[in-house]
């Protein structure tokens, strides 16, 4: 199935950064094969984190997102230990949930 | 015994089969909530729209753009946002050239600053805008994106 995450949340004074990258197609549907027919799109549609279980962050994305997608988000608070999970669904419906310790 | 555990049995393969093939269908949905007319519309107007704006987005210099001038591969361009106006609660990503405008979308809860980025493709170069909503207003900023080398098509 997909590849897991690598997420690395990074506690600095008051606020935590969190830097997700994600294994993903994301699979345009506009390029075409070598037999010229169009590759359907498959897509990370939402993806969303918490942070000890609560939410920190939900986005939706397109198809314009890049391949093996990044996105860099920051919180307040959080401290070494604390559990950073993200969760992503795709437009076939699959999902995957990865976890991190803040450092 | 035996015939009777083998009608039990197939009993259940069918049930499984009749569950396995009902699968497709309820993956074919996708994620809950995804908001579709706005990952549809071609332009900043249709799609602050489509994410509920009443009136066209303001510029604002309060909303800084990260975004290159050049990019030299149009498959991975790397930008950002950060909303400096008050009550921010979703920054969004718009590719005016793209097939599919609206690129993504964010939602900040109270407690993540209003700052976030990503990497997203760009067809050809095109004016980038970031999108921001506060309260009930929408607000934009834009720059203009050259690409080399073309990541979307082919």
């Amino acid at each position: 199935m997909s590849d897991p995450m690598r997420i690395r949340a990074q506690a600095q004074g008051d606020k935590t950064t969190v830097r997700v990258l994600v294994g993903h197609e994301m699979e345009s549907g506009q390029r075409r094969d070598a037999a010229g027919k169009t590759v359907p799109a498959w897509f990370i549609q939402s993806i969303s984190a918490t942070h000890n279980g609560k939410p920190v962050l939900s986005a939706q994305w397109g198809t314009a997102v890049s391949k093996n997608p990044f996105m860099q988000f920051s919180f307040k608070g959080g401290k070494a230990g604390d559990k950073v999970a993200v969760t992503w669904i795709d437009n076939r419906g699959d999902k995957r949930t990865d976890e991190a310790l803040v450092s | 015994m035996e015939r009777r555990d083998f009608l039990h049995h197939s009993g259940v393969t069918a049930v499984a089969i009749a569950a396995a093939t009902a699968l497709p269908a309820a993956h074919a949905q996708g994620a809950p909530g995804w908001n579709k007319a706005a990952f549809d519309s071609k332009n900043l107007a249709e799609a602050a729209k489509a994410m509920g704006a009443t009136v066209a987005p303001i510029e604002s210099k309060d909303l800084v753009l990260q975004a290159p001038e050049i990019a030299e591969n149009g498959n991975v361009v790397r930008i950002g946002a950060q909303s400096n106006i008050a009550n921010t609660t979703q920054i969004a990503f718009v590719v005016e050239k793209n097939p599919s405008a609206l690129a993504a979308m964010f939602d900040v809860p109270a407690g993540t600053d209003a700052n976030v980025s990503t990497n997203i493709k760009m067809g050809q170069s095109s004016n980038v805008y970031a999108l921001a909503k506060a309260g009930d207003k929408f607000y934009y900023s834009v720059k203009e994106v050259k690409v080399t080398l073309g990541g979307c098509g082919g």
